[in-house]
């Protein structure tokens, strides 16, 4: 394999971003970010990597627009229903022991999974008595997080997956619908913080009893795999909960130790007791 | 354009890109591998997202080489053959290791076979072989141009022959390709891999 100019690019224009920004990229994940910088070259009208690191260092004014295309905002309500059905049925009859409960949506992007899990928790009598810290480093996603408001046309979406995660309510008594939007009850984000983290290179903040980081590790490589499941392993109390991706595994993992299959299937591990 | 079949010997990976028809021809391909076969294959097929995938099930007991559905930076087996799941896209990173992504669908596609062709020719360059198989969809087009690009052999089955021809038509018009085989080529190009 020869190196062409965009893998001498790459780096480069990482470590630009590290330097200038204070946003850590250098331990994603190459191939796809490949991808998302090939689409914000054209997006900016730049025909090499080295063009848009000149125009990053020089119009900090930029640096928003690129932060979307360096993270990933795709996510869904409810995204594998599976999912949420092991935490209602396996996870949560033990989290209901804890007599106050902390959960770490880590990655929340556009807060999708933060709302679905503020919704599983209000139907399962929870939510009162939870602390849920929803954190990304995209400060326009959390912002968008924070507002709870979707398009309507994905609530249709949303509500299948809802339905099928062994829902004791209907999606529609949590949002108001107008002009086109949902917009999601004020009254579940009395329990969220929505704050500002970076897995690449800010530390543990709380003890938790629930990690919930799905589909955000495969946007790493195993280097920063590995430094964020410490972090997870550090953040959670003894027998805590992390919940992955569903094509995420401990497998490759130096940290797999210190963690047990809980759901196998459905990518819930638990936290060992030493 | 000397040889009918494009030589296999010196080939590491190979990517193939089917999307209607696509269970059919790939159960005839996968299942008369030689269990000698050294390189690795990478296979996109879109399907309806469901989960669990049962290509990887149904195919096993098909195909000589082991068949699984690809795993979040797992090392590239050779002699092994590789399903994205459902709705992940499938890419290859340095290693070579596998990777997958949630981004948003390519030509409503996820997975998708451009971005698997592009990220595995980016990997493999020379040593990888494209293939584009029956398909309604155009996504694989510009994938299989960027195999070309980066010296890799392109290959495309039979328009005329394919159960559906637009994404064959849609890879020829989008560039110059190494080979145009009907399924019956494919079959023998399949049964000989890595011995010419």
């Amino acid at each position: 394999m020869t190196s062409t100019a965009f893998d001498i690019e790459l780096p480069l224009l990482l470590e630009a971003v590290y330097r200038k920004y204070h946003y850590d990229f250098r331990g994603y994940a190459a191939a796809s970010l490949k991808r998302r910088l090939t689409q914000a070259m054209e997006r900016f009208g730049c025909r090499t990597l080295s063009q848009l690191q000149d125009r990053l260092l020089h119009e900090p004014a930029l640096f928003p627009a690129l932060l979307d295309f360096l993270t990933v905002q795709v996510s869904e309500m409810f995204r594998d229903p599976a999912y949420f059905r092991a935490l209602r049925e396996k996870v949560v009859p033990l989290l209901r022991t804890y007599p106050s409960l902390k959960i770490w949506v880590a990655g929340c992007s556009t807060g999708e999974e933060v709302y679905s899990m503020a919704i599983l928790l209000q139907e399962e009598g929870l939510l009162e008595r939870s602390l849920i810290y929803a954190t990304d480093i995209n400060a326009g996603a959390l912002e968008r997080a924070q507002s709870g408001i979707y398009d309507a046309a994905r609530i249709g979406g949303f509500t299948e997956n809802h339905r099928k995660s062994g829902a004791r309510s209907s999606l529609s008594d949590y949002y108001t619908a107008a002009y086109g939007k949902a917009v999601f009850d004020k009254s579940l984000k009395t329990n969220i913080v929505f704050a500002d983290h970076s897995l690449s290179t800010d530390s543990a903040f709380s003890e938790v009893q629930l990690v919930s980081c799905r589909n955000v590790l495969i946007y790493f490589d195993r280097g920063l795999q590995d430094r964020v499941l410490g972090l997870f392993r550090d953040s959670l109390c003894r027998k805590g909960f992390l919940g992955l991706g569903a094509k995420e595994s401990l497998r490759f993992s130096t940290h797999s130790y210190a963690f047990s299959d809980f759901a196998v299937s459905d990518k819930i591990f638990q936290k060992e007791a030493s | 354009m000397t040889a009918l079949t494009p030589a296999t010997r010196a080939i590491e990976a190979v990517a193939i890109g089917a999307s209607a028809g696509g269970v059919e021809v790939l159960s005839t391909l996968l299942s008369v591998l030689p269990a000698a076969c050294r390189a690795s294959f990478f296979i996109v097929i879109h399907i309806p997202r469901e989960r669990p995938s049962l290509l990887p099930e149904l195919f096993s007991s098909r195909c000589a080489l082991p068949v699984r559905e690809a795993e979040d930076k797992e090392p590239v087996q050779p002699g092994t053959v590789y399903f994205a799941p459902p709705d992940y896209h499938l890419l290859l990173d340095r290693g070579p290791v596998l990777a997958l992504s949630s981004d948003e669908p390519v030509h409503f596609s996820r997975p998708s076979i451009d971005v698997l062709f592009d990220s595995a020719a980016d990997i493999y360059g020379k040593h990888l072989l494209g293939l584009i198989l029956t398909g309604a969809n155009q996504d694989g087009a510009e994938g299989l141009a960027a195999v070309g690009r980066a010296g890799g052999c392109t290959v495309v089955q039979e328009p005329g022959g394919a159960a559906v021809p637009f994404l064959p038509e849609a890879a020829l018009q989008e560039g110059p390709v190494d080979f145009v085989l009907s399924l019956a080529q494919l079959q023998s190009l399949f049964e000989t891999w890595g011995m010419k």
